[in-house]
């Protein structure tokens, strides 16, 4: 099974790009199937199935949506298998920035907004600076020289991903990125390890405190001074 | 070097096959697009902004000197080709005029100096003068536009460029497109302006999201072309009159020799 991985924060236009390149894994004769994982909501399955795509969701509701996908990697390739799927695509909203779903033979994939400023790869953290590709959705609501410093930027944080620019309405770059996915290798779970590992975070506040005073926190804490320290046992 | 530039023609909105198969366009030469509002003029100049290889909805494919470019030509910016003045009247980026330009510069491999260049450029073009404090998100439409097209004559340097609707937001046209189109390069000018139109080589006629027809400027026209220029000044001293705060009491026709 081909395994590849597509985050990127809400409305960057995964479902856009996706839709394209998925269209043209079709016509090559791979059968794909993909998962979507959110939070609270998405209707990109209702998308994927307009273009006859086998399409599971998964809302990890108050879980990071990284950490849901990655436990249930096992899951979603038995379900890929039982729909004879060659390619499993999973797109997950990565709304957590600290955490970066890519496991080290898929294909990590990030797609990327260039409306929401030229500062924002420097933002995003892993989902980024661990992808194999970048793809910069909307370059056609900006000038050129705002693309190109987009592009710099992305390097900077990421310097050997492949960059594709892609139009998501007229599917522009979505051919470069379906070769792409033809290209990823075969990945078994088994020995399959993260590229990142989760972050630094064990608090109560994690597991369900809700006071916001400092008395009543316990486990790895970090002040904006800088200062970190455990508490607890 | 790049000597010519092929358009190889796709399909129109309703997917029928575009009446021109191919257009050529040589070094030296400008080009205008006209047609229509919503005809596919931007579209087109898009489709070579990205040398596409039947990969957008028009499914053309550009040839640069007969050939299909690399992906390394089409995508890196310092190898660009393709120098592009958009449709887009406002920048969206969250910093200064002087770091973009900087920022720019450095993605294009420009000379640092391009950037008081750019600045100067941009204000004998516009109105009220662009500073290089400024937030680029807080200027007008037009100290928005005239800044695109310094940057684009000076800091995006390609032997092709392509402009889309020069006429917008009012700065000076002319002075403009003499600035944006360098000698010996392949330029490309949507416009809805006769003036503008008839000063070109040779028109495609969009409709419908397809080429319909490449006209070539008859000597007549170009001879117009003198006339209407003249007629546009007078709207243009007309206009910084009404700008400044003056009042107009006559108009000097006779001066137009028409
Ligand atoms: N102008 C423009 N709009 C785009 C482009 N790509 C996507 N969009 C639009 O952006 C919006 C969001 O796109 P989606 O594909 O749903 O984004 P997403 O990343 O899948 O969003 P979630 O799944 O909700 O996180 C849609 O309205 C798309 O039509 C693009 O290249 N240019
Ligand atoms: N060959 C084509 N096939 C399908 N759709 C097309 C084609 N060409 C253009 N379109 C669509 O038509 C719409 C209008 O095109 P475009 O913006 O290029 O028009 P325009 O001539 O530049 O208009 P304006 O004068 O208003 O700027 C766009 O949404 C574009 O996606
Ligand atoms: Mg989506
Ligand atoms: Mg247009
Ligand atoms: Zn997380
Ligand atoms: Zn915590």
């Amino acid at each position: 099974m081909k395994m590849v991985i597509v985050a990127g924060t809400p409305g960057s236009g995964k479902t856009a790009v996706l839709i394209h390149a998925l269209q043209n894994i079709n016509e090559i004769g791979l059968k794909s199937a993909v998962v979507k994982i959110d939070c609270l909501y998405t209707d990109d399955d209702r998308k994927f199935a307009k273009i006859n795509i086998p399409t599971k969701v998964g809302l990890s509701m108050d879980m990071c949506p990284d950490h849901y996908a990655i436990y249930n990697l096992e899951e979603m390739i038995n379900w890929a298998d039982e729909n004879q799927a060659e390619l499993l695509v999973i797109e997950t909203a990565g709304l957590c920035h600290r955490c970066a779903p890519f496991t080290e033979n898929s294909l990590g994939v990030c797609v990327i907004d260039a409306t929401s400023g030229p500062n924002t790869p420097l933002k995003v953290g892993p989902f980024l600076s661990t992808a194999d590709i970048a793809v910069i959705t909307k370059g056609d609501m900006i000038s050129q020289a705002e693309r190109e410093i987009f592009r710099e930027r992305i390097l900077e944080v990421n310097p050997n991903c492949k960059i594709i620019e892609a139009n998501g309405l007229s599917g522009q770059g979505c051919a470069e990125l379906a070769d792409e996915f033809m290209k990823s290798q075969e990945v078994s779970l088994d020995q399959e390890k993260l590229r990142h590992s989760a972050p630094l975070a064990v608090c109560t506040l994690c597991v369900g405190e809700t006071k916001v005073n400092k008395k009543y926190h316990r486990g790895i804490l970090r002040r904006i001074d800088g200062f970190q320290s455990y508490e607890g046992e | 070097m790049i000597e010519e530039i092929t358009i190889i023609g796709g399909f129109d909105k309703l997917g029928n096959p575009e009446p021109v198969k191919k257009a050529m366009i040589k070094k030296g030469e400008i080009f205008g697009v006209v047609g229509p509002t919503g005809s596919g003029k931007s579209s087109l100049i898009g489709d070579i902004e990205q040398l596409s290889q039947e990969d957008t909805f028009s499914k053309r494919k550009i040839l640069v000197n007969g050939k299909t470019p690399s992906y390394e030509d089409r995508t890196n910016p310092r190898k660009k080709m393709v120098a592009q003045l958009s449709q887009n009247m406002n920048f969206l980026a969250d910093m200064t005029v002087g770091e973009f330009l900087s920022l720019h510069a450095k993605c294009r491999g420009a000379h640092s100096k391009c950037v008081n260049a750019v600045v100067e450029l941009a204000n004998t073009l516009t109105g009220e003068p662009i500073k290089k404090e400024h937030d680029l998100t807080i200027l007008s439409g037009g100290q928005s536009r005239a800044l695109m097209v310094a940057d684009v004559a000076i800091i995006s340097n390609s032997p092709i460029v392509l402009i889309d609707e020069l006429e917008n937001a009012g700065i000076r046209k002319h002075d403009a497109l003499e600035a944006l189109a360098g000698h010996g390069k392949i330029v490309m000018v949507v416009t809805h302006d006769p003036v503008l139109a008839l000063m070109t080589d040779k028109r495609i006629v969009m409709k419908n999201g397809g080429m319909q027809s490449v006209v070539g400027t008859t000597e007549k026209e170009k001879a117009l072309s003198q006339k209407l220029n003249k007629i546009d000044g007078l709207m243009l001293s007309l206009r910084d009159q009404v700008r400044n705060g003056e009042v107009i009491d006559d108009i000097e026709l006779k001066n137009l020799e028409l």
